[in-house]
């Protein structure tokens, strides 16, 4: 099933990834190539079949985390890695209006 | 006002902060007003690599809420991502319930309106704080991963009127539940409205509109009222209502529409791979156990005589059950000191419902009094006003302030046989039929005794003297 | 034997005994990595001063008797996956060039509890999106057996550096099959943990329902040594299981007389290299010789795996990138508006291959899309489990080859996304599945290069898994030529 260069763009915007024309036309091609190939499972019997979501143990996630406080990481580590910020909060450009 | 053709049909999604002492997945605090950033980790930072750790008293108080609503609580509910990008979702998703949330079903006790239905309530993660400043924003991630139910309401309401007090009644539920604090203007009480009209008559629903951005009861009838009047607008003028997100201007009393942040939102919800499905066992269910809530308490105060108006006036504040349970004894009665004495005293700032400075069992101290005859009724009004000031026992402050009136029988006697034999004329005339002079009567023995004698008994002591009628 | 170039076990032996201390074992790594790693490239920083610190330390545990373990003083290193607090974690992508995290991984600081010595953080694919290393921002990974060709992937850093005896031990993950296929490639031994079983917390994430944590030795004692080290539960991972923790390496001698093991008949079609072939049945003949019960078996819904895969990691991977926006961290790309930013941000910051997996997750996950291919892909999923579930009603362990292929040429694979996927065939099923799987070495083709057999186990059953893995791994271990510095 080819996926076309609309559907791309598309997807890119919903993933917020900015992509050249020439990338727009490989990507395509690519992507409609894999999806070509996992065309096969629509073949498959899955009448009354759950889906596995949840791959672990059944007891897994108990218990369950108490309601206790825990240490935070001190503010200058947490702004430490940002690409702006202005001593409290992390700054980001303005949203097009 | 809308034409009266049309039929608003409104649902409420209300989105409460529970008052965990921690956030839904990490153990950061959730205290309210800290400085930007200081209650973060690398999980409700969405650092690379970190994982959510689910907290036990959020689902403990939705649990609350199921079973305060009477909602069936899901004994498996699964966790979805809601993927969105937004600068206040470090994620790049919300970690929320969709497909099989916690609670389904229940509904809303409203009072006058009987009970307004729930589609479900689910748990889910709050987002951060982005605040817009003159080139851009800045983002503050203390409130990212707070605990929040969002209580879906199916849309049974057909006016803004009772779309405020289904809210109303809902808040204070969760209020009386102690797992939120109603607060709106602080944003941990957060309400949408779904708007739409339809002609009278029709059972097609309209087009639904989402209102946000209402953070008060008086703006959530205004909201709603522009809109229903703006969509029967759209309608009349041969307009169809698009279905859209728009946003409650307070200031302007107008609903805007939001500028769309891109084509329709596709969140691409699927099962939280990093969380195991949420099981709730019959044992955890029975456990968990809620206290008495207002619907309950108004029923049953109307049960035992009080009045709709005041059993609706003390429900709508928990600190007020509590003063009315605390004074005990005939619970009309102290309906009407809660409603009444101490009412008064907390608007004159007499009292502090969070701080009584006395303690609410000593009026039935004062009612003995009373009842007993050692008081009078006017009396009693005066040292309820000095108990509920000072706290001092009804004992002292009738002695202090001289209140005490006298009933004793021999005294009293004494009175009104010399007021008898003060005015024989009047005597007469009573025994002649103006039987009014009682009035007179007792008037007189109340000057003898400097107002403090039994009403009651004086008045019973001179129909004996003089024959009653 | 020099004893930096001894398997992990027998390297703890050696310190263990006095023969070496875990300070001149360290010097010794490190002068091999400055010999060698040059040409190989599995490295992308070394902590050598924390590592000198740590391998101080366990020589002076040493010394007063307060060993910690069979670990401590060996030295590891870790794919660059695993948050090592204050050193740059790149995760081989460019989008998180410079950033340093402010905590360790679980499994990090349970290595540093038991004495381990890091020495520094390997090369990857970008997010762990691939089989051979090629998608790495900061350049490939080497083959020490033939430096034109790929090691695999996506931890070939981490399968380099143990094969060609750089260090003893490392880390890698495994999302479809990226310890294993390296570890078949260069000829050493790597074990993918049953799901659960190791703790994700502070490991990157690419597939959150498929990614585990798991170890590189030489041998599989070595590599029981750093599970027993690395495995249970963690509260920050609630995935995590309780399962109490054995000793991994105490049973492994036990031989695999009476044990049944299954042959999928699907595993041996089409697309297998015939070299591969006689070699993986020629390991499968030594664990008959030795008593193993070798039985045909059927793994019927096979084929459906790759197709399976590609849809839940990428939808999976689509997600938990998406907090690569530019925000609080990493890189950031110049731009006026929000949504620029974003964009370009994300397009400067990722490589091609992981914007092709963000992109096809994306769409799986899309309105109209999501019943069709995702929903779907869970179900196909949930039928390959029961076809493990019903295979171990009667057999123990299945065996297979790691690998279709031995390590392919550099550039080889890089036109064809789907051909590289489909180098994944045998190993993501137990990842679909959730089971523990582990590559052991079992001969070489006729081009020197290793050939690496599979043996996949029950849920939380690692013990009978490392038994058999360690009755077929090679009673001697062959390094490489540049290994040998030859």
């Amino acid at each position: 099933m080819a996926i076309d260069r609309a559907q791309v763009r598309h997807v890119a915007r919903l993933a917020r990834l900015a992509l050249s024309e020439e990338e727009e036309e490989r990507f395509a091609a690519q992507l409609g190539h894999v999806l070509e190939y996992v065309e096969r499972l629509q073949a498959v019997d899955v009448a009354g079949v759950e889906p596995l979501s949840f791959a672990g143990d059944a007891a897994a996630g108990l218990p369950l985390r108490e309601d206790e406080p825990l240490p935070c990481l001190p503010r200058d580590k947490v702004l430490a890695q940002a690409p702006e910020h202005n001593g409290e909060a992390f700054l980001v450009p303005r949203i097009l209006e | 006002m809308p034409s009266a053709d049309f039929e608003p049909v409104i649902g409420l999604e209300v989105h409460a902060q529970l008052l965990t002492r921690t956030k839904i997945f990490c153990g950061c605090p959730t205290r309210f007003g800290a400085p930007p950033n200081t209650q973060v980790c690398m999980v409700c930072l969405g650092l690379p690599g970190a994982l959510p750790a689910l907290n036990r008293a959020a689902v403990e108080m939705a649990i609350k809420a199921g079973k305060a609503f009477g909602c069936r609580i899901a004994e498996r509910s699964i966790w979805a991502r809601k993927n969105y990008f937004y600068p206040d979702l470090p994620k790049g998703y919300q970690i929320s319930q969709y497909e099989l949330p916690i609670c389904s079903g229940g509904a809303v006790p409203v009072p006058g309106l009987g009970r307004i239905a729930l589609e479900r309530i689910h748990l889910e993660e709050d987002a951060g704080k982005n605040v817009h400043t003159a080139n851009g924003s800045e983002v503050d991630l203390n409130r990212s991963g707070v605990p929040l139910i969002e209580i879906v309401g199916k849309p049974e309401l057909r006016s803004a009127e009772d779309a405020s007090e289904y809210l109303k009644s809902l808040r204070l539920t969760l209020i009386y539940l102690g797992i939120n604090d109603g607060n709106l203007e602080e944003g941990s009480f957060r309400c949408d409205a779904n708007v739409s009209v339809r002609r009278k008559g029709e059972s097609k629903l309209g087009t639904r509109v989402e209102l946000k951005n209402i953070n008060s009861f008086r703006f959530v009838r205004q909201a709603i009222e522009f809109e229903i009047g703006r969509q029967v607008g759209v309608i009349e003028g041969s307009g169809k209502v698009v279905q859209e997100t728009r946003l409650f201007d307070n200031e302007k009393g107008v609903t805007r529409s939001m500028r769309s942040k891109e084509e329709a939102n596709d969140y691409r919800y699927f099962p939280e791979p990093d969380l195991p499905p949420l099981r709730v066992s019959k044992e955890w269910l029975q456990s968990v156990t809620i206290p008495r809530l207002p619907q309950d308490f108004a029923d049953e105060l109307t049960a035992a005589g009080v009045s709709q108006a005041d059993a609706r006036t003390i429900v709508s504040d928990p600190r007020l059950v509590d003063a009315h349970r605390r004074v005990g004894g005939d619970p009309k009665r102290a309906a009407l000191f809660v409603v009444g004495e101490l009412a008064r005293a907390v608007n004159d700032k007499e009292a502090d419902l969070d701080a009584l400075a006395f303690d609410p069992a000593l009026v039935r101290e004062v009612w003995k009094l009373q009842d007993g005859g050692a008081i009078s009724s006017t009396a009693a009004k005066e040292v309820l006003a000095e108990l509920i000031r000072t706290g001092a026992a009804p004992q002292k402050i009738v002695e202090r302030k001289g209140l005490s009136q006298v009933s004793d029988a021999f005294e009293l006697e004494a009175v009104v046989d010399a007021v008898i034999a003060r005015n024989p004329a009047e005597v007469e005339k009573y025994k002649g039929g103006k039987a009014n002079l009682l009035g007179f009567f007792v008037g007189q023995a109340m000057k003898d005794l400097k107002g403090k004698g039994n009403p009651g008994a004086l008045n019973a002591l001179f129909k004996k003297k003089l024959g009653g009628f | 034997m020099k004893p930096e170039l001894l398997p992990l076990s027998q390297a703890a032996d050696a310190i263990a005994s006095g023969a070496v201390s875990p300070e001149a074992l360290l010097e010794a790594s490190l002068a091999r990595i400055r010999a060698l790693d040059g040409r190989l490239h599995a490295f992308l920083r070394l902590t050598e001063n924390e590592a000198r610190t740590a391998a101080k330390a366990a020589t002076q545990r040493r010394a007063s008797g307060k060993s910690l373990g069979p670990l401590d003083g060996v030295p590891v290193a870790l794919k660059d996956i695993f948050c090592l607090e204050g050193v740059e974690t790149t995760c081989g992508s460019k989008i998180l060039r410079g950033y340093a995290p402010p905590y360790d991984a679980t499994v990090v600081r349970r290595l540093k509890q038991a004495g381990a010595v890091i020495v520094g953080k390997l090369n990857m694919d970008e997010f762990a999106m691939g089989s051979s290393t090629e998608n790495s921002a900061f350049g490939p990974t080497r083959n020490p057996w033939d430096l034109t060709r790929t090691p695999g992937g996506s931890s070939g850093g981490s399968a380099t550096a143990v094969a060609a005896r750089l260090v003893p031990g490392a880390l890698g993950t495994d999302t479809g099959g990226s310890i294993r296929q390296p570890a078949a490639l260069v000829g050493c031994a790597g074990l993918k943990p049953t799901y659960g079983r190791v703790s994700r917390f502070g490991v990157i994430a690419f597939a959150s329902s498929l990614d585990q944590v798991g170890p590189f030795a030489q041998d599989v004692r070595g590599v029981a040594h750093l599970l027993t080290a690395i495995a249970g539960h963690d509260p920050n991972d609630q995935t995590s299981s309780s399962r109490p923790v054995p000793d991994y390496a105490a049973g492994l001698d036990q031989g695999v007389r009476g044990l049944r093991i299954g042959v999928p008949r699907e595993y041996f079609g089409e697309g297998l290299a015939p070299e591969v072939e006689k070699a993986v049945r020629a390991g499968i003949e030594r664990l008959r010789a030795a008593g193993g019960e070798v039985r045909e078996i059927s793994l019927p819904n096979s084929p459906h795996a790759i197709a399976t895969y590609y849809i839940v990691a990428t939808a999976e991977a689509s997600s938990n990138l998406a907090r690569y926006d530019g925000v609080r961290y990493g890189h950031r790309a110049k731009a006026s508006q929000l949504l620029e930013m974003y964009e370009k941000t994300r397009a400067e910051g990722f490589g091609a291959e992981v914007k092709r997996r963000i992109m096809l997750g994306t769409y799986v996950l899309s309105a109209g899309y999501y019943d069709a291919y995702y929903l779907r892909a869970q179900k196909v999923r949930a039928l390959i489990r029961r076809d493990f579930d019903h295979a171990f009603a009667s057999v123990d362990a299945i065996v297979s080859p790691t690998s279709p292929t031995t390590a392919f040429k550099l550039g080889e694979k890089m036109d064809d996304p789907l051909a590289m996927y489909l180098s994944d065939v045998y190993t993501v099923p137990a990842n679909l599945a959730g089971l523990p799987g582990i590559s052991v070495p079992c001969g070489f083709d006729s081009k020197g290069l290793p050939v690496g057999l599979q043996l996949i186990g029950k849920p939380f059953d690692e013990e009978t898994l490392l038994r058999i893995a360690h009755a077929a791994e090679p009673s001697e271990h062959r390094l490489s030529p540049l290994a040998e510095g030859r």
